[in-house]
């Protein structure tokens, strides 16, 4: 199942690495690697979803593998950094970075979604280990991760709290009012990423709920704003580094990105939102993201 | 076993006095206890933990979702958070919520709802709580418990930070008698017998157990022997002691100031039913929001009365004598 990362190396680059070209490369190879593994967990189940999975590869690698302070050996580390997955549909992703991770064998990925699995339909924190908090009900994320930032505050710890949320859950009402606690109380240590990939389930957000200039409306809530793209790999690990150095205000990183990146019919088409390949379109996919990875691969 | 009760009553206390008081004790006593509100701390009393420890209070404004999510971001870290506002607030806008990160996701949050029943009485129904123990008890891994008078909820808060898991803890505004002594010692879970009787047993709890020992006193002058039962517990449900009720009395009433429907009477219903069938007959709102006005005359007019009490224990003793007996 992992034959797909060929030429990646699995190492762990520690907090504060400097990037170089050849981590970039390594990384990037190992999210291509992790959307051919959530392209296989999904069609082999015929459930799950796909689009809003592959739009944040690089994102979590980036975090998983460099960024986060964790250890996957003592997953309830009472000071590792937290991880909130608000969009928690796209968790098949999670799943296969967390099992490279090494929170669980990467054998387990071929039970996600299949009956007495720890990899449930979506997050369950008691059950797979590595999962902060339960997700699939939208816009939670925000809020807990205020939460999680009052606690570390008040624990006088120095760990971080990252949020991945997706574009659609900004319609969500409660999102905006964890927005507004974040910035009520100057939670520095809260970082949220916004997988900006402009669809949603029945379509573009633009036409379902438009919330352009969204950076400009974070901005309006007092918090510091960050604008990527989100496939770029430097571009979001200097990001991240940026967002540690901001102090008084959290940190919203706007990473633009695609639904369905790396496989071209999938790209920016909400039908690929939960929608299931067939076995014709599944090895189409897996050699065009095959056929993606050889750029990484020296 | 009368040591419980003091007689008479002891002059009545605001039970959101008696709450802000046992949080602030219990504050001093654990410092890991966060407490969080919606903005209605003035009204709920929980503005005494904030003059204390300002640095463990936290205002989230009015926004009951980001509450309850907020504090599960702080259980997260170790923290044992109080939320609080109006019970129909938890139970309605913040219930997905509760099902989600303190049901599904097993988060260690406990719910301070004030305001419960009709307590909050001239604000009238939108402002009652009569579903939330029907909307509680329907969710797995939740525990629910009613304190009956202020010497309860001193003994009881401190149990429910204990508590491992998600608690609601269901608060009354006004002021209410102090029917226990201090031999009164509640266990969460447990069920608790406070006035002996075979003719039938009344299970109340909260604000209604006052009224069910008055409703007992009243009938025993009759020649009615009513065993009284306070459930401060209401999930987990303590079913022995219910199935002995109606084992050995024959017939029960239930007493809660919450619909009829799925609540406590709603509770014993069920275990009635699978466990040892006996008449019953369940005191509550009768499937219908009520109105505005002062709290006593609102309990008498829906059906909450001391009187109201002691006419169901007549109607389940008539129908327990009509029973065919095998």
């Amino acid at each position: 199942m992992n034959k797909c990362i060929a030429g990646s190396s699995g190492i762990l680059y520690p907090y504060g690495t400097r990037h170089n070209p050849e981590m970039i490369r390594d990384l990037c190879l190992r999210a291509q690697g992790y959307r051919a593994q959530v392209l296989r967990m999904v069609y082999e189940r015929k459930s799950g979803h796909i689009g809003g999975a592959f739009s944040i590869a690089e994102i979590l690698t980036a975090l998983y593998f460099h960024h986060l302070r964790l250890d996957a050996e003592n997953p309830n580390w009472g000071d590792r950094d937290r991880l909130v997955f608000s969009k928690g549909h796209a968790c098949a992703m999670l799943y296969a970075v967390l099992a490279h991770r090494g929170y669980f064998p990467v054998e387990e990925l071929s039970t996600f979604r299949a009956l007495n699995t720890r990899l449930q339909g979506h997050p369950e924190p008691e059950k797979t280990p590595g999962v902060e908090v339960a997700a699939g009900p939208l816009g939670h994320g925000v809020a807990i991760g205020a939460g999680m930032a009052l606690a570390a505050r008040l624990a006088g710890s120095r760990r971080n709290i990252y949020v991945v949320l997706g574009d659609g859950e900004l319609n969500s009402g409660v999102i905006w009012e964890g927005v507004m606690l974040g910035a009520k109380f100057g939670l520095d240590n809260l970082k949220v990423i916004v997988d900006y990939n402009g669809v949603q389930q029945t379509g573009s957000t633009r036409n379902v709920m438009p919330t352009e200039p969204i950076a400009d409306k974070w901005a309006a809530f007092n918090w510091h704003v960050i604008e990527i793209h989100g496939h770029n790999m430097a571009e979001i690990l200097d990001a991240l580094d940026r967002a540690d150095e901001i102090h008084g205000r959290p940190v919203v990183i706007i990473a633009r990105t695609s639904k369905g990146k790396g496989v071209s019919f999938m790209e920016d088409a909400s039908q690929w939102h939960g929608g299931i390949p067939s076995k014709e379109q599944f090895e189409i996919a897996l050699t065009e993201l095959q056929d993606g990875a050889k750029q990484w691969q020296a | 076993m009368a040591s419980l009760i003091r007689s008479p009553f002891g002059q009545p206390i605001l039970m959101r006095k008696a709450y802000g008081d046992a949080l602030v004790e219990l504050g001093h006593a654990r410092k890991d206890v966060v407490v969080l509100s919606a903005d209605v701390s003035s009204s709920d009393f929980s503005s005494m933990f904030e003059e204390r420890f300002p640095d463990r209070f936290f205002n989230v404004g009015i926004a009951e979702p980001a509450l309850v999510d907020a504090a599960v971001g702080l259980a997260n870290g170790g923290f044992v958070p109080i939320a609080n506002t109006f019970a129909f607030l938890f139970a309605t806008r913040a219930l997905e919520m509760v099902r989600t990160h303190l049901c599904y996701g097993k988060s260690n949050v406990k719910l301070a709802g004030a305001y419960a029943g009709l307590s909050d009485s001239f604000d009238g129904p939108t402002h009652h709580s009569i579903t939330d123990l029907a909307i509680f008890r329907s969710l797995p891994g939740i525990t629910i418990v009613v304190p009956a008078d202020p010497l309860a909820v001193a003994k009881l808060l401190p149990q429910v930070a204990a508590w491992q898991g998600p608690v609601f803890f269901r608060l009354c505004r006004n002021e209410v008698p102090q029917i226990f002594t201090d031999d009164y010692q509640p266990e969460i879970g447990k069920g608790i017998t406070l006035v002996d009787g075979d003719d039938a047993t009344i299970i109340a709890c909260g604000v209604l157990v006052a009224q069910s020992l008055q409703a007992a006193e009243k009938l025993r002058r009759e020649g009615i022997q009513a065993r009284v039962v306070e459930l401060h517990t209401i999930k987990p449900f303590d079913a022995d002691l219910v199935t002995r009720c109606a084992q050995e009395t024959g017939a029960i009433v239930t007493a809660e100031e919450h619909s009829i429907i799925g609540g406590l009477g709603g509770a014993v219903a069920e275990c009635l039913a699978s466990a040892h069938p006996a008449p019953l007959e369940r005191v509550g709102l009768a499937d219908t929001f009520a109105e505005c006005g002062p709290y006593a005359d609102l309990l008498e007019k829906y059906g909450m009365s001391v009187e109201a009490i002691a006419d169901a224990v007549r109607r389940v003793l008539k129908r327990k004598a009509s029973t065919l007996v095998y």
